[in-house]
This record gives structure tokens, sequence and C-alpha cells, in this order.
């Protein structure tokens, strides 16, 4: 592939110090080439709208926090109208399919093959407790642990299916039923907890940073690889202006994958979109600035495209992934790890997104974050483009 | 024959290494990422911000804080002295749920009457919303149940005691870690095979390799071997850590584990082969990667149950290589699972490798340019 020629047609080649006008000139023959090359490969149109639609349609159709139908097994060691009423408590709760098992050792059996993943096992004496005033009558919830979050989000299920079962029969018994502290929970800006709500707004970052830094760094470790960048710096093409027309045809495509996420979250997944749109699209656009800052620095420190990719997978996409917020709470993590997340601009642009689709323009916490983006792309595209000047002398 | 199989081996690893700075992305970041991740990974919340607007002077309004304050879940921020503080304080994520206790708490519970309590919740994100909401509702249940018992009032007419098998604790990071070992594993092994080929292609050495007398089948066991070897290692550099630094339980066998691991890898090594044949640029190897990487990871079971999946969505987990490896590693570690309980995983990755290795040195004929 030929890169050095693009310039040939400009006008102001013969003189290196040209007015504004000429660089405008070279800046625009550059990004008409830049686009005619990612137009000619599909594979990079293919990772800036094909991953999106992709990761969108995982996310928003296959992947769910919300659990339904779990198999759980019911057991009772004295079959009776009592046992069987709490049992039809768990049977009209949609979380539950309830298979009833004849007894404990079957029951175990079915929950080591996971044919069920929780047992609610009743001892002979349950009902006898359950009469008697002066006793309570135990029920016992086996859950298999090997997902701890599903086991206690099972637990959490069981437990509502249980009291709700109480308060039934409490008042079939003409009684009210009482509890001395009243707990009443709202949870506001998603008050059915549907997981996608926050996925999908979370997900935007971890799009945008595929297109701005995976793709920036590939492409661009290409060119190092190949020598075409060296030849590119020879032409009357300053730096900037080379730095310029190489990341703004990128700039576009990141900005075509996020309007294509947006408008996925909002009219196909019905994700409320509370803040305003130019909030969204202005922080976007500096979210993608910062990837496109690291891709580029990616691509010096790596001159390679195989090192390129692993080096951009491991430090811009996973990290995307998992240390920004996007699935697991920064807050819970250990203190030097939250330090650590402080480099990753997706964390800033999670919590941008997350407020911004669900909650509304809150500028408290728009601006701060805006800030730190800001900061984190000057940063990287400062030691970027030292480090070309540097490997140019 | 093995000899010439020998030899490309050889010269793939060299091919790989030669280059420090390849040797470096291969060999370190698996490694901290394992750190950091598995430290990173947990559903389990500590210190969740939280704001109390307590309009209630009494003893019983203190001793319920007192709850919240002990817990290692909950760590208190601010105590806010009006109700128009609330919206701000959760709008500004200064706390994640505000807590509010009525002027009449401490009098409706001497007397007998429910005495409310109201939790405000960031619901911004929905799981770490439900989780701390669980948390401080066995808060109170344990505060209702202390207070009966205390007052001598009859308290619920049963108990619900809740044992976890396997994971006592409900540790998280016991789901996570063995999880991650799979993860990484794929990203690495995925990186070294599904580049080889693209790399000559590009480069146009691979149509000398196809003229010398290598037969496809011998090219192909030729580049699949250095991805098996660095998978291997790098398994079982992962596995190790994962056992001594953080002492995540390994009740089964190595043997069935290395087993597991063996057939995951000539999957993973197959599906990396045949994306590498099809690509004819390098960057197009990377974006196959991507295009398989992301949904493997995602349709693993990794972060979220499969069993929340729609059915068709699940369907297609059935030819997702990570998945059986998902369960193999889980039930290795956690449950002590012999070989004979996973065997229903085995064949699906056996099928998974060799017909992908059929598929990869078919094309290694056919597509030329």
């Amino acid at each position: 592939m030929r890169e050095n020629t693009p310039t040939s047609s400009d006008p102001s080649q013969s003189t290196r110090k040209s007015s504004r006008g000429g660089g405008r000139m070279r800046l625009l023959g550059l990004i008409r080439k830049e686009t005619w090359q990612i137009l000619r490969d599909p594979s990079s149109i293919a990772i800036a709208f094909l991953m999106p639609v992709i990761l969108l349609l995982l996310f928003g159709y296959g992947v769910s926090l919300n659990a339904k139908h779990i198999p759980l097994a019911v057991v009772a060691d004295a079959p009776d109208a009592q046992s069987a009423g709490l049992f039809a408590a768990f049977r009209h709760s949609q979380y539950f399919d309830v298979h009833p098992e004849p007894d404990l050792t079957h029951a175990r059996q079915a929950l080591r093959s996971r044919q069920v993943q929780a047992i609610v096992h009743l001892s002979s004496d349950f009902s006898a407790a359950l009469v008697n005033p002066n006793r309570q009558a135990p029920v016992q919830l086996i859950v298999n642990g090997v997902d701890a979050n599903q086991a206690r989000l099972i637990q959490g299920y069981v437990t509502a299916a249980w009291q709700g079962w109480m308060v039934a029969r409490t008042q079939q018994q003409g009684h009210e039923f009482k509890t001395p502290v009243a707990l009443s929970a709202r949870v506001w800006f998603n008050p059915e907890l549907r997981s996608r709500d926050y996925l999908v707004p979370g997900l935007i970052a971890v799009i945008m940073t595929l297109i701005g830094a995976l793709l920036t760094a590939l492409v661009m470790a290409r060119e190092w690889e190949r020598g075409t960048l060296e030849a590119l710096m020879v032409t009357p093409l300053r730096l900037n202006e080379l730095l310029l027309g190489k990341l703004i045809p990128y700039f576009v495509l990141g900005m075509g994958g996020m309007a294509l996420s947006v408008a996925m979250a909002v009219w196909l997944f019905d994700v409320p979109l509370r803040g305003s749109l130019w909030v969204l699209t202005l922080t976007s656009a500096i979210f993608l600035i910062t990837a496109l800052g690291m891709g580029l620095l990616i691509s010096i420190m790596a001159r390679n495209q195989f090192v390129a990719s692993l080096l951009a997978i491991i430090t811009t996409f996973l990290p995307a992934f998992m240390l920004s917020g996007f699935i697991f709470d920064i807050g819970s993590m250990p203190n030097w790890l939250q330090v650590l997340t402080h480099v990753i601009a997706a964390r800033y642009f999670v919590i941008i997104l997350h407020t911004v689709f669900l909650a509304g323009d809150v500028w408290s916490v728009i601006l701060p974050n805006t800030l730190a983006m800001l900061l984190l792309a000057a940063v990287f595209l400062g030691i970027s483009r030292r480090r070309i000047r540097k490997s140019l002398e | 024959m093995w000899q010439r199989i020998l030899a490309l081996a050889i010269k793939e690893f060299q091919a790989l290494l030669r280059d420090p700075k390849a040797r470096v992305v291969i060999i370190v970041p698996p490694l901290i990422q394992l750190v950091v991740f598995s430290f990173a990974a947990t559903f389990d919340l500590n210190h969740v911000p939280l704001a109390i607007y307590n309009q209630d002077g009494g003893a019983a309004a203190q001793s319920l804080i007192a709850r919240f304050t002990g817990s290692q879940h909950f760590s208190v921020v601010s105590h806010l002295d009006r109700s128009s503080a609330i919206e701000t304080t959760i709008d500004d994520r200064r706390a994640l749920m505000v807590l509010t206790i009525s002027p009449q708490f401490t009098q409706d519970l001497l007397s007998g009457t429910p005495a409310p309590v109201q939790l405000i919740i960031d619901g911004r994100n929905s799981n770490t919303a439900a989780i701390a909401l669980s948390y401080a509702n066995s808060i109170v249940q344990q505060f209702n149940t202390d207070w009966a018992w205390d007052h001598g009032r009859k308290t619920v007419p049963s108990t619900l005691s809740v044992r976890a098998w396997f994971n006592p604790n409900l540790v998280s990071r016991w789901f996570i870690i063995p999880g991650i070992v799979g993860l990484l594993m794929l990203v690495v092994v995925m990186v070294v095979t599904s580049l080889s080929v693209a790399r000559e292609r590009e480069q146009g050495t691979f149509d000398q390799l196809l003229v010398t007398p290598l037969h496809p089948f011998e090219i192909l066991l030729g580049k699949a071997i250095p991805g098996l070897v660095i998978g291997l290692l790098e398994a079982t550099a992962i596995i190790a850590v994962a056992v001594f630094v953080f002492h995540i339980p390994l009740h089964g066998s190595l043997l069935t584990l290395y087993a597991g691991i063996a057939l995951f890898l000539l999957s993973a090594t197959g599906v990396g082969l045949m994306i590498s044949a099809l690509a004819a640029t390098l960057q197009q190897a990377v974006l196959g990667v991507f295009l398989f990487l992301v949904p493997a990871i995602i349709l693993s079971g990794f972060a979220t149950p499969i069993a929340n999946m729609p059915p068709l969505v699940q369907d297609l987990t059935l030819i997702n290589p990570l998945r059986y490896f998902m369960v193999i590693l889980r039930s290795v570690f956690l449950e002590g699972s012999t070989y004979r309980d996973l065997i229903d995983t085995f064949w699906p990755l056996a099928i998974i490798g060799l017909t992908t290795l059929g598929i990869a040195g078919w094309l290694f004929r056919h597509r030329m340019n």
C-alpha cells in the first residue's frame, strides 16, 4: 500500500512555510486519503459499526442479572397442609420453578448435579412448631454458593416469598402482621432495578474505547511497522497536521458508533435518556479524544501490530470492562486499586453516562468528570507528540 | 514427519519471541491482570456510602443506626438535617443510600405500632442498588428479631436459616477468579494463534511455507503448538497465583483440571487458527479475534449466569468453548468434581477443537490469494 502520494496534488507543496489556507488544504487532503483508506478495508468499518451492534444486542437481550425461573427443590420431611401452604408461596413467585423432591437425599443429589440451584427443606417438626405460639417453625434454605452473587439474589427472593407467606398466614388468622420496624425502600432513577438500564449506557464507554483506542492503535502501528508515517513526515505536512489528519477520520467513525449506540439504547432498549443530548454528545467527544490519544500512544510505544493489539486489549479494552465501574463497583475495590482506576478514562465516562441517561444533567457530577477526561486527553496526546518528535530526531 | 513439525514449531516460537516487546506482552500482562482483576471483580460491596436523616432523638433510633455504622458493608458519610438535602446527596453521588427515620420512631416502637423507616437508593447501577438493599434488609430484620426478643413480644412464627454449599461465606471472589483463569487463557491463546498465519500472509511468507514439503496438516500442527505450549504454561502460572496468593480452594484433582485445560486449549487454538486462515491481513485477524472474543466472554457465564439469558441466546452459548471451560474450572476448584461429573463438558470441547482445526487445515490449502 502506498501512502506517500496524497500531497502531490497539493499546490502548496513547494513552500514549506505556507499560509493557513495551505495548511487547511494539506489537512483536507490527508483526511480525504485516510477516509479512503478506511473505506477500502472493511474491517475498520466493522469495528466501528458491527461491534457496537453485536455488543449492544448481546448486552441488551442476552445478558441479565435479574434471575427468573430459578430451579428450586422443595422437600418436606412430613408433608401436610402447612408445608403445602409455604410451597405454594414459592410456586406463585415468578422467580422460581419449583421441583418437589421426595426426600433430602434426592434434593441434595439434584443440587450437586446442578439440576436445582437451591433447596428449601422443612424438617418433620415444622408443622408442630408452626401451630405452637411459643415456638418458631424452622425453614432451612440450602443454596449452591458457587456463584456467590446469584446465591445472594436467590437468598433474597426466598426470603421475600417466605415473608409474604408469613404475612398472608397471620392475616388469614385474623391478626395484623406486625414487625417492630417497617422498612420501605424506594429506588430512584431505576425503580424496577432493570439491569439493562445501566448495562447499555455503560456499554457505550466500552464501545468507544474499542473504536478510539483499539482501532487507532492498530492502524497507527501498521504505519509505524511499514514506515509509511516517516514517509509522510518528509512531506510539507506539519506534525500537528499529520496527527490531526490521521485522527479526525477515526474521530468521525467513533462519533458515528456512539450515535448508533445511543439510538439503539433509546429506541430499541427503551433506556430513558433524562439528560440532554448535547451534554451527551460533548462529553462523548471529549472521551473519544482521550481514547484516540491512548491509541496513538500505544502505537508509538509498540511500533508493531502484534504488540499494539495485545497492549490495546490489555490496557484499554479490558480495564474499560473491569475497572471502570461498568459492571463492578469501584467503591468496593481495595484502596490501591481505586487509586489506579483514576488513570482509566472510561471510569469518568461511565459515571457521566449513567448520570446523563438515568438521572439527568447533574452538573456536580458531569463537570468534575469531564475535567478529568480532558486532563487525561492532554496527557496522552502530549506524551505522544513528544515521543514522535523524539523518534524523528 | 515429526521432525518437520518440530522444526516449524521452533521457528514459530522464534518468530513469536524474537521481539523483546512481544515476549513481555505475552508473559507479564496476564499475571498483572489476574491480580488487578481478581481484586476488582467482586459483587460484594464494602463501605457503601450511606447518609442518615434521623428525625427521632430516641435511643431506639440510635441503636438502629449503630447497626448500620457497625456493618462493614456501610460507611456513614453524612448526617442530614433536612429532607431537601436528600435529593442533592443522591444526585451528586455523595451517598448511594439515604436512611430516613421518622420523628415518632422510638414512640411507635415502644407502643407496638410498626415504626416506619425509609430507604432511598441510587438506582443508576441497578445491581449495586439491589445488593445494598439486601444488606439493609437483613440489618433491619435482625434488628426486628432482637427487639422483639428483648421486649418479650411475639416474634414471627417461623425462622429461615441459610446454608451455602461449596462457598459457605458467599465470597464472590471464589467464583470470579477461576473464571478469570479461563478468560486470560482464551485471550492469550487466541492472540498468539490467530496472528501467526495472518502475519505470514501479510508478509507473503505463507505461500512459501505452502510450497515446502510440509503437508498442510503438519503446518497446522506446527502453528498450533506454540499456542498450546504458551497456554499451558500460562495456565499453570495463573492457577498457582489463584491458589497460593488468593487462596481459592482447589478441591478437585489437578489431573481433571489439566484434562479440561488441554481440551479447552485445543478448541481455542482451533478457533484462533481458523480466524487466522480466514484473515488476509493482521488487522482483519485482530478484528476476527475481537468479534469472537467479546461474545465468547459475555456469553460464557463469566459475570452473568447463562440461565438468565433468553432461550435462543442460551442455545447459542453451546458452541462457545469458554462456556464449558467455566463450568470445568469452577466445578474442579470449588466442588471437587471428577472427570466423570464433567464428561458432558469434555466432549463438546473436543468436538469444537477437532472441527475448527479441521476447517483451519482445509482453509490453509484452499484459501490462496
